[in-house]
């Protein structure tokens, strides 16, 4: 009795000490306590945060009336500190007696996503990134449209005042890159969330009704898949004026074949499942059998899916913006920033160079975070 | 039948001539569903006098440690286990799953996976006076499924799905007897008639998903009695089968035992079936043998608790109304195996003296138990 | 064997119709007149009215759609306007050059795919199967047109100019221009050169998908009880590797062919542009670009086409290689 007085008095003192750091340094003692992701995450995020407050700080005071996306930058800027701030505060206050060891799919999940290095080192890099998308204005050392003297600054390479050097038109590719995040994020999102909803849907619907609709649905699926995808997209966008909407919209209408076929099978064999017979046998009604059994157990693989497809959809979209027929000029885009470079070479390598490993970074980050989420939303991997 | 094959079949059936006679009996009789107490005590009489002239055992297993180092820590699946089975005779292995029989049969081959396997130091298995811990794998590949081979419990994914029957069967006589394509083949035909299929000539040609269980059963037995081995380990190999296929392909094996003159290492959680086949019996429980000696001793004189526990918990046909008695508890994690006795939390008779480490005592006649109430 | 073929052949029957549905009204249904791209300013409204006429345009969507439907059923395909040659005649001279760029792609990928997956699995947690894991996947996550790029950037601009690198690849074409004087041997060297990186913008990003598949598929057959078995026979770990548990593995990776075609007539579309090789991912770009109709309908009915014809050999090959479908 007296032991365990004395374990949570001193358990008690250590998170006082845990809150005086974390008001200054908050993530400190997460990872000082071992949990490196999610306490160098706060960690970095914090300092990142502090950083452009204090080197952009004529910037910040500006954004205040300044455009909508500047106002939108600062107020991520405030957000982002105040969630960091609290959430080290209100997490390092716990005290550290028994944890609540959940057993929930979900809670094993998380455990084991946790345990994934590589995965939670993507994950990182993806908050980090949307941050940097957001904070762009406040972020970018020059305007990304801005042009240079076009004969003394064209093609500069890596240099102080233009990190990442120039392009064509003198302007700073630093900048262009960090706004680019803004267009590949966007689109990557977007489109996976219409295609992953209107995937699961027909999915869902083919799997559980069968019959004629199964086989109608199934055939439009098979003709779309195989389209080569690229072609089917170029067509059509060629046809109508490229932007971003159409863009997203055409992105979001043409992937969702993928998705439903996963859902698909999985509602079949789900339906053949012991416990879903277990349901009904014990009388249950059929919607509660879809909303909390089905849905459930099928959303697994199509969490993975979507993640998997934000980073196929980023290559997809600079894929179209480098053949032209993606986001059009002059709003910065890592496809065009890559085509913009191709034909100087070598004379100025950094122009294609630095947008493509944006891109291969950002979808290596999805990647990863995909691969650890299927490997810990697989019970039979997990064991 | 080739040449080959003709002289291998008389070398071996030179060699088992002494024996012969006596053993052959003794199968004969236990194919009859329980031992009568004269067969029995013909059986030991006859195990005696092997022992009695007995130079080397076919196989000799000494304080063999399989340890496994897993993430979790290191399971101790077997805990220093000794043991030999004779030529021509066979051995029966007892327990319940998770005590580490199948881990004894693939440690013998050298087939545990390595990591997470080890065998420990100081284990040793010889096979007719070869160590074959340690050996070289090229000495170990000669030996498997040549001179020992080995069936496994499924038979259903036991066989590559992607060639024939006839295919994996003339592999081995390819690989050990150098058969060409054409010889092997035909021998393949030979072996499956000799195992009792139907139109071998048919099946030979045909995919393992074409044969039912038994069948495919069958088609192990084959390929594992194709070089005429020494030794037959058999891992379960009734298991997975129907009733009624379960005392043919026991039958089966007996017979190719007899005719082979080859020993038989026959693993199983089945005591019906080792009262059928076998004429030793090692009961093992937590990765160690708690008792070890004749059919006739196992089944009429049990030492240990867990034996009483295991044959109580046998059903009986000619005791009907008996309730069916059943071991309480689960066979401990190989993990954390429990200080002391390792079956002591499950034991009815446990007490006092039982939380020290059992030692084997041995108690005459080649008998053997795991403790320290026998010995008193 | 034969009725399983005649099935799946029979149902791809309607999906290559559908293909052709969908790349019809993908083309006729978007905005704007394509006659208002041949046309020149100053013709009279007759002529406006007689050129739509001579394309049929005149007509209602669905009559315009049964004609070209039954015109392509007879091998016409019309008349590409951009190369002034009936469109057969364009696919005829492309479409050989992306089939060949294509097979290396695919050859490549998939024996490198398959050698390092089987690699990784049979060394799995070693530390060349992380560090494969980890360049896999870093060329997985790569656009082929970025590769190309840099492939070219430093494997022929850099490697020829900057390093003064002996081996340097061109990075431009199928041919050189001095091809017509080279001898025999020469045409050869100059032709595989021209291949060379090409196939490797197009197959890396493949082997990292296949590897991976691959390592998987192995990792999955290895634990099986038959290779267990295989062992137990006393066969050396090559044989039970190579032969026994390789067989199972390349199983769902004949589905892969299926799959990966579609992405890899697509990454023609870059690859070809990038290095301008003469093929129909280019052609298709520049019809569209052009308003080239009869020719974009035609180059993606003839890739969708080849797509289902691809799925159809992967479904005949696995029924080939596995005995459990074969005899089903």
């Amino acid at each position: 009795m007296a032991d365990t007085m004395a374990a949570s008095t001193t358990a008690r003192a250590r998170a006082r000490g845990g809150r005086r750091l974390s008001a200054f340094l908050p993530g400190a003692p997460q990872l000082a306590a071992g949990r490196w992701g999610a306490g160098g995450l706060a960690l970095l995020v914090w300092l990142g945060c502090l950083w452009v407050l204090v080197a952009r700080l004529a910037r910040v005071v500006e954004a205040l009336g300044g455009s909508w996306d500047e106002r939108l930058a600062l107020a991520t800027l405030v957000a982002a500190l105040a969630t960091v701030w609290g959430w080290s505060w209100w997490d390092a206050g716990r005290a550290e007696g028994p944890r609540r060891v959940g057993v929930s799919q979900w809670d094993l999940a998380v455990r084991a996503f946790s345990k994934n290095r590589t995965a939670v080192a993507g994950l990182m890099v993806i908050v980090v990134l949307y941050l940097i998308a957001l904070l762009t204005p406040l972020l970018a050392p020059h305007d990304p449209a801005l042009q240079g003297d076009l004969i003394s600054e064209r093609y500069v390479g890596l240099s102080g005042a233009h990190p990442l050097g120039t392009d064509q038109f003198a302007r700073d590719v630093l900048s262009r890159l960090l706004y680019g995040a803004r267009i590949s994020l966007l689109i990557g999102f977007v489109s996976v969330g219409i295609s992953v909803t209107i995937g699961t849907l027909l999915g869902a619907i083919a799997g559980f009704m069968g019959g004629i609709l199964d086989g109608i649905i199934m055939r439009v699926v098979d003709m779309v898949i195989s389209f080569p995808q690229l072609v089917l997209l170029i067509t059509i966008i060629a046809l109508f004026e490229p932007s971003i909407f159409l863009i997203v919209a055409v992105l979001g209408l043409t992937l969702w074949p993928g998705t439903a076929r996963i859902v698909r099978g999985e509602v079949l064999t789900l339906r053949e499942r012991e416990f879903v017979q277990a349901a009904t046998a014990l009388g249950y009604s059929k919607r509660r059998i879809i909303l909390r059994h089905l849905i459930p157990n099928a959303l697994a693989p199509v969490i993975v899916a979507a993640t998997l497809g934000i980073g196929n959809t980023i290559v997809l979209e600079a894929g179209l913006s480098f053949l032209g027929l993606g986001v059009q000029p002059p709003t910065p885009s890592w496809g065009t920033m890559v085509a913009d470079g191709r034909n100087v070479l070598l004379n100025a390598w950094w122009l294609s160079t630095f947008p493509g490993l944006a891109i291969v970074f950002t979808v290596l980050s999805f990647n990863l975070v995909g691969d650890g989420l299927r490997d810990a939303l697989d019970p039979r991997l997990r064991s | 039948m080739t040449q080959h094959e003709a002289a291998g079949a008389a070398k071996s059936a030179a060699k088992s001539a002494a024996k012969s006679a006596a053993s052959s009996a003794a199968t004969a009789a236990a194919n009859s569903a329980a031992p009568s107490a004269a067969q029995s005590a013909a059986r030991s009489a006859a195990n005696s006098a092997a022992q009695s002239t007995e130079v080397e055992p076919l196989l000799a297993v000494r304080d063999l440690r399989a340890w496994f180092l897993t993430d979790q820590g290191v399971a101790k699946a077997v805990d220093g286990i000794s043991f030999a089975v004779r030529e021509g005779e066979t051995l029966g292995i007892v327990g319940e799953s998770g005590c580490g029989k199948t881990v004894t049969s693939l440690a013998i081959l050298g087939l545990l996976p390595n990591p997470p396997a080890r065998l420990m130091d100081g284990s040793s298995v010889s096979f007719r006076g070869q160590e074959l811990v340690g050996a070289e794998e090229k000495r170990l590949r000669a030996l498997r499924g040549n001179e020992i081979s080995m069936i496994f419990q499924e038979p259903m994914s036991s066989l590559n799905p992607v060639f024939t029957v006839g295919d994996q069967i003339a592999e081995t006589l390819r690989l050990h007897r150098r058969m060409d394509r054409k010889a092997a083949h035909g021998e393949a035909v030979r072996l499956l008639d000799e195992v009792g299929i139907p139109e071998p000539g048919r099946r030979v040609d045909e995919y393992p998903h074409q044969l039912s269980g038994g069948m495919r059963q069958r088609v192990m037995i084959a390929m594992a009695i194709a070089c005429a081995p020494k030794l037959l380990i058999a891992d379960e190999p009734t298991t997975a089968l129907d009733v009624t296929i379960q005392a043919q392909i026991l039958e089966l094996l007996a017979e190719l035992r007899r005719a082979h003159g080859m020993a038989v290492m026959l693993i199983t959680h089945d005591l019906g079936v080792v009262a059928e086949v076998c004429d030793r019996v090692i009961v093992m429980y937590a990765g160690q043998i708690v008792e070890s000696g004749t059919v006739e001793d196992i089944f009429v004189r049990p030492a240990h608790p867990y034996t009483r526990g295991l044959l109580a918990s046998l059903p009986s046909v000619g005791t009907p109304g008996r309730r069916l008695a059943s071991i309480p508890g689960t066979v401990p994690s190989p993990l954390h195996w429990p200080e002391g006795c390792r079956f002591r939390a499950r034991c009815p008779s446990a007490g006092e003296g039982c939380e020290r480490a059992q030692e084997l005592v041995a108690l005459g006649d080649g008998r053997a138990a795991r403790c320290w109430r026998v010995g008193t | 064997m034969t009725k399983y073929l005649l099935r799946r052949l029979l149902g791809a029957v309607p999906l290559v119709l559908g293909i052709a549905t969908i790349v019809f009204f993908a083309v006729n249904l978007a905005p704007g007149d394509p006659t208002l791209y041949f046309l020149s300013p100053g013709m009279t409204q007759e002529v406006v009215e007689q050129t739509r006429i001579n394309f049929g345009l005149d007509q209602p969507v669905h009559v315009r759609y049964a004609r070209w439907l039954g015109a392509m059923l007879t091998g016409d395909f019309g008349y590409s306007f951009s190369h002034s040659r009936p469109v057969l005649d364009v696919l005829a001279d492309f479409l050989p050059n992306t089939l060949l760029l294509s097979a290396c792609a695919l050859g490549v990928a998939f024996f490198f795919g398959i050698l390092v997956g089987t690699y990784q699995a049979v060394r799995q947690y070693s530390l060349s199967d992380s560090a494969f894991s980890v360049v896999l996947l870093f060329f997985y996550s790569m656009p082929s047109f970025w590769l190309a790029l840099m492939l070219i950037l430093t494997l022929s601009l850099f490697a020829r100019n900057v390093w003064e690198w002996p081996i340097w690849f061109p990075a431009s074409g199928m041919t050189s221009t001095e091809y017509d004087f080279l001898s025999f041997g020469g045409q050869v060297r100059d032709r595989i050169a021209h291949l060379v990186l090409p196939t490797l913008s197009l197959a890396l990003v493949l082997t990292a998908g296949i590897a991976r598949y691959m390592r998987g598929s192995m990792l999955e057959v290895i634990r099986q009880d038959y290779v267990r078995t295989a062992r137990a026979k006393g066969l050396s770990e090559r044989v039970v590797v190579f032969k026994h548990a390789l067989r199972n593995a390349l199983l769902p990776i004949i589905t892969l062919v299926g799959l990966y075609i579609p992405v890899l007539f697509g990454g023609t579309v870059f690859i070809e542009t990038i290095f301008a090789w003469p093929g129909m991912g280019r052609t298709i770009v520049e019809a569209i670009n052009t308003r080239d109709y009869p020719l974009v309908m035609a180059g993606s009915f003839f890739f969708a086409s080849m797509v289902v014809a691809a799925n159809l050999i992967a479904d005949v090959l696995y029924a080939v290689v596995d005995p459990r479908i074969r005899y089903e």
